[in-house]
Formats: structure tokens, sequence, C-alpha cells
């Protein structure tokens, strides 16, 4: 199937994103989130899990969590390319919430098919969740986990689960007699330990989560396949969420570099700034075309979705990792500093790097599909 | 807003349907000569005519100078020849001889020639008839454009001309230029002033064009030297020391920034020619055998073809998001990077496929057992003029600092 030229990014995917980036900038700027996530410097400290519940109450009442919900769950049903719009925003604003978290449970439950619908209710009903499928190691196949289930007891520990502390439920990979299978957990179930992580990024919150025989809702037992089916949507809007953030680290750095002056010029009259700047900007727009490309290809030649997401968060590991270097580099002494805001970027960024993939990993797999696999 | 600036008119609806069918029928057969990667490396005679032949059907045909009102050979049509081009890459046209004519000659003389000028011109330029040159660079004037010393001299209402171009692409071929110089030495942006000259029907009346040989072995530019040719006022472009507006002119839609689209058709290949893409560079790993095994199958290899591949399909999308404005921040800001970007995706390519090709990677085009005929270093070597020519990268990094991202100018 082709794609539409227009990525699929109508009038009401224009709308959504130019109504987030009003509300973010209204009701969140930086000077905010620093002071509500920065207030402790220290090395050793617990990771924070401040936000803001109230803005997050209104992002909840505004619809925007159940925007990827199906239809058929009464969600909004909106296409991923409308979605990446919306998540661009957010990652430019760095705000805190369990928007990413809720998304990617969804594209994993409705891609367990009518399985997954009570679950997507509750999302619409506003719970929020986050996958629990990641293994001690960090891997981040969908196959691995050190969950397993018997007699429909969860048992052992998920890492790496993305604001677990702010979520209601969640959906978690197991491994059954009967193969790998997901399950839908509330956080607060009997037996379910959270076990934070002390993390380096201040706008997230991570953790482990013991499960020690976990009463769990079963949702699916077809998890690899559900997994697989939904990772390139996951990939896609964080890359989204990337771009986002690195687009801020531009445009803050080129302000810090149009008004600071040393030698009588302002840093950006120097080319050892100026090229630099320039690139981090050709990366970003290139991980954005590809994050809308990825979109597209999800929503309409789902044949090539895996394709195009590796390539997006391939670029996007990249572009965070320049854009947040280089940040930090031309603010100089102050972009060293905790209290210069350009270290709320650079850790977010770093995360994501990480996070579902780093570039080599996305390139590894895109070279399995483009030129098969290495026997 | 997207959608909008997706949809066509009905006039260049039906003019698609037009061009679509014209070319069906229309489309030249496999070329008989091996065509150049570009039409900057054109060489023979050979070659040229082939390629000016396809450019006079199409422009016959109305799918040249779609926009262009019709007292000037224009078609009248309203934003067309985007619609034109759409349908000559799709059918991989051979692509167009008159490269500087069409994307750089015909805007500028357009918007600041006389009328009579341009009636004179503009009709054999769209043909492919007249080929034209464009006569920028000096030894003493690249980057630095402005600092050209070609100088004009008035005589009465003629101009003689004396000075000493460089890197002249097609200058051999060219029946005209453009021509960047100076009528004032006092001062160096408001001394320039802008001419059309002739150049064949000169040679050895004021104008010698010698050929310079490139990196690759090939030819294709040149060096022009005036001496005392002698012009008539009616080909000065603009008023006297507006040369350098004139040239924005020119420079805006070389860089496809301008307000007119210039024509575009290729994807025709002859057997010979070898695009520098990463579907090529993946082949190329395939075939070739390291420590015993594909290169194809090295992780490094691999990991180095993807980014590469990363970077291709990035430019592709962009060009496709330069499209949809909901999805832009500033209006130039990707396709003021075009240029940039593909001239260096080709030049990694290039570089990377001589390293896959390992020990072969030094074979070159004479040689029978040379990868995909010894292309390869070609294409890499050619990928220099790419990244120097029309404005170096560095330069293109300096635009894009201080237009797009608003820093502050440097020198
Ligand atoms: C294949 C090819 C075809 C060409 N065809 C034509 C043609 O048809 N007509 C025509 O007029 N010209 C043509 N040119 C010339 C081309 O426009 C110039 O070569 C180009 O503008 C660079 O000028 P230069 O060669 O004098 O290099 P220089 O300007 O001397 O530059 C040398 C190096 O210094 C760098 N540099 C220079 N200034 C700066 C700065 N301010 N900041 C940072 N770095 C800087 C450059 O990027 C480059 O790396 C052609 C060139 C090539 C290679």
């Amino acid at each position: 199937m082709a794609q539409p030229d227009n990525f699929g990014f109508g009038e009401e995917a224009t709308l959504l994103k130019e109504s987030a980036r009003k509300f973010f900038a209204d009701n969140f700027a930086t000077d905010k989130l620093h002071g509500m996530v920065a207030s402790d410097p220290s090395p050793e400290r617990m990771s924070e899990c401040a936000w803001d519940r109230d803005l997050w109450q209104q992002m909840v009442d505004l619809g925007w969590t159940a925007l990827a919900v199906p239809e058929v769950a009464d969600g909004l049903g909106m296409p991923v390319a409308a979605v990446a719009g919306l998540v661009e925003e957010l990652g430019r604003a760095a705000f805190p919430c369990p928007l990413l978290s809720t998304l990617n449970a969804t594209y994993v439950l409705a891609a367990c098919g009518s399985a997954g619908e009570t679950a997507l209710g509750e999302i619409t009903q506003g719970r929020t969740a986050s996958l629990a499928i990641t293994n001690k190691q960090g891997s981040w196949e969908a196959a691995e986990t050190d969950v397993t289930c018997e007699q429909g007891k969860l048992t052992g520990t998920a890492c790496f689960v993305q604001e677990a502390r702010k979520v209601d439920r969640l959906l978690v990979s197991a491994r059954t007699a009967a193969g790998l299978s997901l399950y839908w957990v509330a956080t607060d179930a009997p037996g379910l330990t959270i076990k934070p992580d002390a993390i380096v990024d201040l706008t997230r919150d991570q953790a482990h989560i013991q499960f020690d025989s976990v009463e769990a809702q079963a949702v699916s037992t077809e998890g690899v396949a559900a997994l697989e089916q939904a990772m390139p949507a996951i990939w896609t809007i964080l890359a989204a969420d990337i771009v986002g953030a690195a687009e801020w680290q531009l445009q803050t750095t080129v302000e810090y570099a149009n008004t600071r002056q040393q030698f009588e010029h302002p840093l950006g009259f120097f080319q050892a700034v100026k090229h630099p700047l320039v690139d981090v900007m050709v990366l970003v727009d290139q991980c954005k075309s590809l994050v809308y490309n990825a979109a597209c290809a999800i929503d309409t030649e789902p044949e090539r979705a895996a394709e195009y997401a590796h390539m997006a968060k391939a670029s996007a590991s990249e572009t965070a990792a320049f854009a947040s270097g280089r940040s930090v580099q031309y603010h100089g002494g102050i972009g060293f500093t905790w209290e210069c805001f350009v270290h709320l970027y650079f850790k977010r960024q770093n995360h994501s790097q990480m996070l579902w993939g780093d570039a080599v990993w996305h390139r590894a797999r895109l070279a399995d599909i483009l030129m098969g696999a290495v026997a | 807003m997207s959608k909008s600036a997706r949809e066509e008119t009905a006039e260049q609806v039906a003019f698609r349907q037009y061009c679509r069918q014209w070319l069906k029928d229309n489309r030249p057969g496999d070329p008989p000569v091996r065509l150049p990667l570009s039409p900057l490396e054109i060489m023979t005679e050979a070659q040229l005519t082939y390629l000016q032949k396809w450019q006079k059907s199409a422009y016959d045909a109305g799918l040249i100078g779609c926009d262009y009102p019709e007292a000037v050979g224009g078609a009248g049509r309203n934003d067309c020849q985007r619609v034109a081009n759409e349908e000559m890459i799709r059918a991989k046209t051979p692509f167009m001889p008159n490269v500087i004519g069409l994307g750089m000659a015909a805007p500028t003389v357009l918007y600041h020639a006389q009328e009579t000028v341009k009636e004179q011109l503009l009709p054999r330029l769209f043909s492919g008839e007249d080929i034209w040159c464009q006569g920028f660079s000096e030894p003493g004037a690249g980057s630095d454009l402005a600092s050209v010393q070609t100088f004009a001299e008035r005589k009465g209402d003629k101009w003689v001309i004396n000075g000493h171009k460089v890197w002249t692409s097609l200058a051999h071929f060219a029946e005209w230029m453009i021509l960047l110089l100076r009528t004032d030495r006092s001062h160096k942006y408001d001394g320039l002033s802008y001419f059309v000259v002739p150049i064949r029907s000169a040679l050895g009346k004021g104008v010698t064009v010698r050929p310079l040989i490139k990196i690759t072995g090939e030819t294709g530019f040149n060096e022009v030297i005036f001496e005392d040719l002698e012009v008539d006022d009616i080909y000065r472009l603009d008023e006297l020391g507006k040369g350098w507006q004139v040239a924005m002119t020119t420079l805006l839609h070389e860089r496809g920034a301008g307000e007119l689209q210039t024509p575009r058709s290729g994807g025709m290949k002859s057997k010979a020619t070898h695009a520098t893409n990463t579907s090529n560079l993946i082949e190329l790993a395939r075939n070739t055998v390291r420590n015993g095994k594909p290169a194809a199958d090295d992780p490094l290899i691999r990991d180095r073809i993807m980014e590469l591949v990363v970077r291709e399909m990035g430019l592709g999308q962009n060009q496709r998001r330069s499209r949809v404005s909901a999805l832009l921040d500033h209006p130039a800001r990707l396709l003021l990077q075009n240029k940039l970007l593909a001239s260096e995706i080709a030049q990694d390519t290039g570089a990377l496929a001589v390293e896959v090709a390992g020990a072969s990677g030094s074979l070159y085009l004479g040689d029978d057992n040379a990868p995909a005929g010894g292309q390869w270093p070609m294409a890499y070597m050619n990928s220099y003029g790419m990244t120097i020519a029309a404005g170096t990268s560095e330069v293109q990094r300096n635009i894009l600092g201080e237009r797009v991202l608003g820093l502050a100018k440097s020198k």
C-alpha cells in the first residue's frame, strides 16, 4: 500500500499538535520544570517522582491518553502520525508524565485484538499504564523477560519499567508453559513491589517491579507477536519525543549563541559554534522526517513499519546524543551547572537515547531487514 | 493547511494527465552513448546531441518553461513545472543538458533582462539549442564571489570586457554565458554588474575557452578568458551596479529556493551509468569477500551502510515533508539543506564503497576487474565537485546558520 504524500498528517493532527504546543507553552515553562524536579542535586539521591498531577488531569480530560485507543474500545483511534505530533510537543516541554508509557501499553494492547479490549477500556477511562517487559540485562528483544506465570500468578522481576510510580496498571510479559503471555495488573496489587531506580534523568521515573505470586488478569498468549507488532509505534513515538526535545536544545543554544559575546562577537559568529549547530538542525530535521514517515507506515503501510521505525529511532538516538552534547558545550561553564536548564534535557535525551534500543541496535535490525540476517 | 498545499488545481490535474500520456508515447529509447553522471560531465558531441534532442522534444511538447509567459517562449501556465518534473522523473527520462540555462540563466534573464532580450534568448534556452554557462568564479573569487575582478568598460553604447573566469562548466558547448563582473573598482558590492554575453559566436573574437581537466580525468569545466570582448548595452541585466542583486536571483534559483521551479528530469540510465546510492552499495558488499566471507556479513560494515541508509531516507523524507506546512518550522529550513545533504551523502557513500571494495577499490575505469566498472572511485572523486561547486559545504553551513538559525554573520 502506498503512503499518502502528507504522511496522513491532516487537519485534525495539525490542530492537536498546535493545541498541545500552546498547552505546554502556557502551563509549563522550563523554570517550572526545573523547580519541580531539580530540588535535590545530590548525586546519591533516589530518583524523584515529582510531577504536576493537576496538569496531567487536564491532559487526560482533553482525551490525550485515549487518542491511540481504537474506537472499538471507545477511544479516538487517531493515527500514529497525529499521536507523534502530540508527543513531539510533549518532548519539547520535557513534561514528566505517563503519556508515553500509557501509549506504549495502548499499542501493545491494540495488537492483542479483542483480548486487549477490557484493558483498553480502562485506558479510555483515564487509567494510566506502563510496560513491564524488560529483563535484568535490559534486553530490548520482545521475547526476553525474567517474569514467569503459573496458575495465573506472576513471579519474578521486571526491570527498567518506565514511569512505574506514576501509573495505575502494568502490562506484564511473562513466560508460561504456553509461551510468552501478557498480563494486566494494578500497581497496588498484593505481592507487587515497586523498587525505584536511582536514575540520571530528572523528568522520568523508572523502577524494577518485584512480583511475588501476584494475581493478574491474562490478556493474551500471543505475547511475542503482539509486542513485535507494537514495537514500531513505540520506537516512533519515543523518537518523536526526542525530536521535540532536540528542537528545544537547538533553539535554546542558538539563543545563547546570539546573546553571549566573546572576542567582540556573539558566539554564533564563530564557525566552530555555528557549523555544529547547523549539524544539530540537520539531524533534528532528518529525524523528524523519518518519524512521520515511520508513523505513516504504521498507519498505512504496515509491511514497512518495522524498517522505517528502526530508521526513525536510530536517527533519534544519534540526534539525542549530538544535540545534548552540543547544547552543554556551547553554553560553556554555565552549561556545566545544575542551575542551567540544559541539563534537564541533556539527561532526558540520554535516557531516551538508550530506551527501547540505541542507534547501533536499531541499525543492526535494519540491516537484517535490508541485507538479510547473517547466518 | 497541509491538505490544501497538495490539492491540485484543475489545470495541474489536466496537465499531469497530458504529461503522462505524452511521456508514454515519446519517452526516448535507450541512449546510444554512455550517459555521464550529470550534465556537468558531458564530454562528447554524441552525448550532447542525444540529450539536446530530448530537451527539444520535451520543450516542444510544453514540458519545459511551463510557468514562463508565452511571450518569452514559455507555456504561460500556473505552477505546472513541478507537475511536469514529477512526471518526467517518474518516467525516468534522460536529464536535460542545458541545466545552467534552465536552472539559473532563465529566471535571471526573466526577472532582469529587457523584453527584447528575453524574447531573443529564452526560447532557444528552453529548447536546449543554446547551451548556457555561468561565469561567476575567478582565480581570486570563489566563495567570496563579490570580489570578482573581470571588468567591463563603457565605450559608447557598447561595453568592452576583460578578465578571467574559471571552473566554467559547459563553456565548451555554450552559446551564452551569464556573467558577473565589475564596472566600478571602488565599491566591492555596488561596483558589480551583470551581463549575458555570447561565447561560441565570439570564440577567437575576444573569447577563449580552455578545458580544465578534473580530478577524475574527465573534462567538463573550463577557463574562459575575455580580451576586449565587445558587448551591446542591451545585454546588461538590470541597472549598473546592481550585479550583486541580480546574482542573488541566480543563486537563489541554483539553491532551489527561487520562485520559479527549475525544469528537472532524469532517471534514465545507460548501461554503464551507476548510481551512487545505498542499494548499489549493498550489492557491492554482497559481492565482495572479506576474511573469507561476504563483506555484507561484517557487522561493522553493515552498521556503516545502515548509517547511510538512514541519512539517504532522511533526505528523501525531508523533501516529502517540505510540502507539509504543518510539519515545518521555517519555510526555507529544509530546502536550504538539500544540496548540502545530497552532496555529503553521495560523498560518504562513495567513500564507503571504495573502502568496502577493499583491494579492488584501487581499480579504475580501464580495469576489467574493477567493481562496477570502476565507477565507485569515479563517483567518490566526483562527489567533491558537488561539495565544492554551487557554494561549498562550509558556505552552505554559513547560510543555514545565518538565514535559518539567525546566528551572527561570519566573515
Ligand atoms: C565541478 C565544479 C563545477 C563548477 N562550475 C562552475 C560554473 O559553472 N561557474 C562558476 O562560476 N563556478 C563554477 N564552479 C566554481 C565553484 O563555484 C567554486 O569552486 C566555489 O564557489 C568555491 O570557490 P573556490 O574554488 O575559489 O574555493 P575557496 O573559496 O577558495 O574555498 C577553499 C576552501 O575554503 C573554504 N572557505 C572559503 N571561505 C570560507 C568561509 N567564509 N568560511 C568557511 N570556509 C570557507 C571553502 O569551503 C573551501 O573548503 C565549479 C566548481 C566545481 C568544483
